[in-house]
């Protein structure tokens, strides 16, 4: 391996068309139906991630019209309360767990090795792994939605609802089951990212200069490295509560429902922020390339993150203010949760500073990004308005909460997220996706998400509580909820339109080309779609914004000598990204698959009876065995 | 209807007491200074995105970029963020001391209605009601909040902000009205199948009026009148109503659910749902399924006359 420097549009070391294919070759993902459970390269395992998120997305979206439609008037018996507490609890659940978290990984594992120049990540067979468990939970747990016994204790299960005296059944218990998966599953997909993110760079990428998106990526990882043991400890203590009868959260026996609250919550807020974050990263990506200029504050953006990442962790209490915690030490959280005002005001003003004066196209990715400053900046006030004790009394549990948590999450994860994919979109399929129907998604997303979310304030300072499946028509609320529910017609509508649009463009679209938007990063370096190795060269990187640095330049840098027989990637060191090594990535196994079958019988099967844990441990055991079978990859030298 | 179309009873924006009109005007100092914030924001995006039009670029300086951050991103929110906490502290002290004076009164979640026990000085119990709380006006009232099932929560909107009531633990709250009128409250954390309807009332009357309430409610049931009503009342004990409900001076003291000693006296019925008159008590006991499905109240078949006659007994307990 060397580090050469070539002049010339085409690299002097061009590979023949032989060397070529047979590097394709070597990165090709096995077909055929089989072959479907093999593949371990890291775009096939996000598109799948993001494919998977988002019909979990759509299936959950229609529990909330169908919730609305139960809301639209007093005393309505549309749903029966029985289904109406599932529906909630499905809904909830499903778009954190199931949608936001996983979608937003799955654009991670997407974009950033490409980002950074990488052909995989760290732990391909790892990444494969985390998706079938994810595939196998999340399908489960809607499953039990069709079989009529899903759970109905809300997405937060505070015991002892959750206890088995009162949620009998196999409801809750599909739900810690199910929050396992995810747990397995995004921790997988958090140490792959941070891995490949701080050894995997390309050379000259050094941490001052990796792309905001990236920054975004690993910063959320290690939240999801920090905040999801409270919610295994806690799902696994509910678990051995419901089969056990350990009494950890059973009051009559000594247990402490508020410790549930702690643990949840401990990991229940940094998840906002673990949703949230790769959203701000879109954002910081998004905006320069439709300026053509560089962001502006670069270190400050960064140092924002990371400040939110940290603060997440001091705020959960603010979850629990009508609880009966003394006054003095939930101040400290009161304070905790209105500083994360400033991190996130330092982010808007850069974005609005990087977008001053420049002349912006305004196409669909940034239309969305400027729904996201109205709906989010709306949404940020209604929270430190809430995070202020005396006035959360009032509103806290109420439809005032659905609508301030709908106005962060919809309208700071999930708009810049279909931003997000309206630009990743040609990189993904090769095609544009139709420019005239993206903007007329995004207005009646826009209109649409507004009529639904923001006349709920109102019925929450009206006494409208959160959870309730009905209300009494002398309480007045009937002309709001009604026009809530027209909302969310049209917001689902505007998001039907974007399925369409994104469906249809894969046959019609026109043909993207390389770079249609003019990107700085690397991930537009390579052809649409990218090719099985992602990048023919490993580049080599000298600035913040590498194709931007490249135009006019007769060269560009890259990386020679890594074989086209195996699957090597460049090894970097953390801080400055120079050359270290040449590690040989795994190929495509069935392993991970039938790793993912054994675990998932094993936690299943709990359910059923407890000594299923011994056949998931064994079963994972033997499988991880097979799976790690040394390769020798010696023996090919 | 129930009462008298009164859009506000449950509205936090409609204070009755000194607590929920300082919280009721904090939130207005909020929006405005939300909304003033929110303006201000997508005022320098448009401006932003508005001076960009011409045929060149017309970019911020670095030193203005870098003011714009210190003043929108750094400054205001540090003021703000201020002048909340100690805002915040503040009201919540005044809100969160809780009086050494007036009645005590044991609220108690139930699956789906509410408890109320009030006590006496000593903590000796003085009367059982349910699902409608009767306080003076003009005097604090102090609640024990106590929970044996799940977790509920204890919200008078115009009255009080929420406290939980939270198994294993008493949490102690407080409200006081400053107007006589009824005002409506509801569980507000999620408690299962009928959390929406498990809701009350309070009634805010003149001291003395309460002192009346409170020791007629202290009394037994009154004795049947009529021969209806003697028939009712042996309804009562022999189709099995006496298992769950309590009637004091009757040999009927089930405790599962309300106690129906004054029954006749309170507005409404099962958990401010339905109002308490005839037609609808008669209803309620025929099919409680069908008004709150998953209720713990099993439908009763009985003979028209047997209905007649144990409504005009239930409507006997003034």
């Amino acid at each position: 391996m060397s580090v050469t420097s070539n002049s010339g549009q085409e690299p002097i070391v061009a590979r023949t068309p032989e060397e070529v294919e047979r590097l394709g070759a070597t990165w090709q993902s096995p077909k055929g139906f089989i072959g479907w459970f093999m593949p371990v390269n890291q775009r096939v395992i996000g598109r799948r991630f993001v494919l998977t998120a988002f019909v979990f997305f759509f299936l959950a979206g229609a529990l909330g019209v169908l919730m609305r439609i139960q809301l639209m008037s007093p005393e309505n018996d549309f749903l029966s309360p029985d289904l109406y507490n599932q529906f909630f609890t499905v809904h909830g659940t499903a778009m954190m767990f199931l949608f936001a978290i996983p979608v937003m990984e799955g654009i991670a594992i997407y974009v950033v090795p490409m980002m950074v120049g990488a052909r995989d990540m760290a732990f391909p067979r790892l990444n494969a792994f985390g998706y079938y468990v994810y595939l196998i939970g999340g399908t489960v747990f809607f499953g039990s939605l069709l079989l009529g016994f899903a759970p109905s204790a809300g997405w937060f299960n505070y015991v002892p609802l959750a206890g088995k005296e009162y949620s009998p059944g196999l409801g809750v218990g599909i739900w810690t089951t199910m929050i396992t998966f995810i747990e397995v599953s995004a921790l997988t997909a958090a140490v792959e990212i941070i891995v490949t993110i701080l050894k995997l760079r390309a050379p000259g990428m050094t941490l001052a200069r990796m792309p905001l998106f990236v920054w975004a990526a690993l910063v959320t990882a290690f939240m999801i490295v920090f905040a999801m043991p409270a919610v295994i400890a806690s799902s696994s203590m509910l678990v051995l509560d419901r089969q056990v009868g350990t009494h950890f959260f059973t009051p009559e026996t000594g247990g402490q429902p508020l410790l549930w609250q702690h643990l949840f919550w401990f990991f229940g807020h940094p998840e906002v922020y673990i949703i949230l974050m790769p959203a701000l990263g879109i954002i910081s990506t998004i905006i320069p390339v439709f300026t053509q200029r560089p962001i502006f504050g670069y270190t400050a953006l960064v140092l924002s993150l990371v400040a939110t990442g940290f603060v997440g962790f001091g705020l959960w209490v603010h979850h629990m203010f009508t609880t009966g915690l003394p006054q003095l030490g939930m101040t400290f959280f009161m304070a905790a949760s209105a500083m994360i005002a400033i991190p996130q005001g330092i982010q808007v003003f850069c974005w609005i500073a990087s977008l001053w004066g420049g002349r912006v196209r305004f196409e669909t990715p940034l239309l969305y990004v400027l729904g996201f400053f109205v709906i989010f900046v709306a949404g940020g006030i209604t929270g430190v308005m809430v995070a202020v004790i005396p006035f959360d009394l009032q509103v806290h549990d109420t439809f005032f909460l659905v609508a301030h948590f709908h106005y962060v999450l919809i309208g700071g994860a999930v708009f810049p997220l279909i931003g997000g994919i309206y630009y990743w979109y040609p990189k993904m399929f090769g095609r544009m996706m139709d420019e005239r129907l993206g903007k007329i998604s995004f207005w009646l997303a826009f209109i649409g998400f507004n009529v639904t979310f923001f006349p709920m304030h109102q019925l929450g300072l009206e006494g409208m509580p959160r959870r309730i499946y009905t209300y009494l028509g002398e309480l007045g609320w009937g002309d709001l909820n009604l026009l809530a529910t027209l909302g969310s017609l049209v917001l689902a509508g505007g998001f039907l339109l974007s399925l369409f649009n994104a469906v249809w463009s894969l046959w019609r679209g026109e043909p993207a080309g390389d770079d249609p938007w003019g990107s700085p990063t690397l991930e537009w370096a390579t052809p649409s779609p990218p090719p099985n190795y992602n990048h023919e060269y490993i580049p080599i990187v000298s600035g913040r914004y590498p194709l931007w640095e490249r135009r006019g330049q007769a060269s560009q840098p890259v990386v020679t000598g890594l074989r086209d027989d195996r699957r090597e990637v460049l090894v970097t060191s953390v801080l400055d990204a120079e050359p270290q090594a040449v590690a040989v990535m795994p190929g495509p196994t069935i392993w991970p698959f039938i790793s993912a079958v054994a675990a998932s019988t094993g936690f299943l099967g709990i359910l059923y009876h407890p000594s299923f844990f011994l056949v998931g441990f064994f079963g994972a055991a033997a499988t991880f065995t097979m799976w790690f079978w040394p390769r020798r990859p010696w023996r090919d030298d | 209807m129930l009462l008298q179309g009164c859009s506000q009873v449950q509205s936090s924006l409609d204070p009755a007491s000194r607590s929920a009109a300082l919280i009721a005007n904090l939130w207005w100092g909020m929006l405005i200074v939300g909304t003033a914030i929110l303006v201000a924001v997508l005022l320098a995006l448009f401006i932003a995105l508005r001076r960009g039009r011409g045929p060149v670029e017309r970019p911020l300086s670095a030193r203005g970029s870098f003011l714009l951050v210190l003043a929108g991103g750094v400054a205001t929110p540090m003021v703000v963020i201020l002048a909340m906490i100690v805002v915040g502290v503040s009201m919540g002290r005044e809100i969160g001391d809780r009086p050494d004076s007036g009645p005590i009164v044991e609220v108690i979640g139930r699956l789906w209605w509410w408890e109320l026990r009030y006590l006496d000085e000593n903590g000796d119990l003085i009367a059982t009601t349910a699902n409608e709380m009767h306080v003076p006006v003009g005097q604090p009232v102090r609640l024990r909040l106590i929970s044996e099932n799940v977790i509920h929560s204890f919200w008078v909107p115009q009255l009080q902000g929420k406290t939980d009531l939270i198994p294993g633990q008493v949490n102690e709250s407080w409200i006081e009205a400053e107007r006589a009128g009824v005002y409506r409250g509801q569980c507000s954390e999620y408690c299962g199948q009928q959390h929406a309807l498990m809701s009350f009332l309070v009634v805010a009357d003149p001291p003395e009026e309460f002192e009346q309430w409170l020791s007629r409610q202290a009394e037994p049931a009154n004795d049947p009148q009529s021969s209806q009503e003697e028939r009712g009342q042996q309804v009562f004990l022999e189709q099995g109503c006496v298992g769950c409900h309590a009637v004091r001076g009757l040999s009927a003291a089930g405790e599962i659910g309300p106690d129906l000693t004054h029954l006749a006296s309170r507005r409404t019925l099962a958990a401010a749902t339905i109002p308490n008159t005839k037609g609808h008590l008669g209803g309620w006991i025929t099919d409680p399924q069908h008004v709150k499905p998953g209720n713990q109240m099993p439908s009763t078949v009985m003979e028209p006359g047997d209905l007649q006659a144990l409504l005009a007994f239930l409507g006997s307990l003034e």
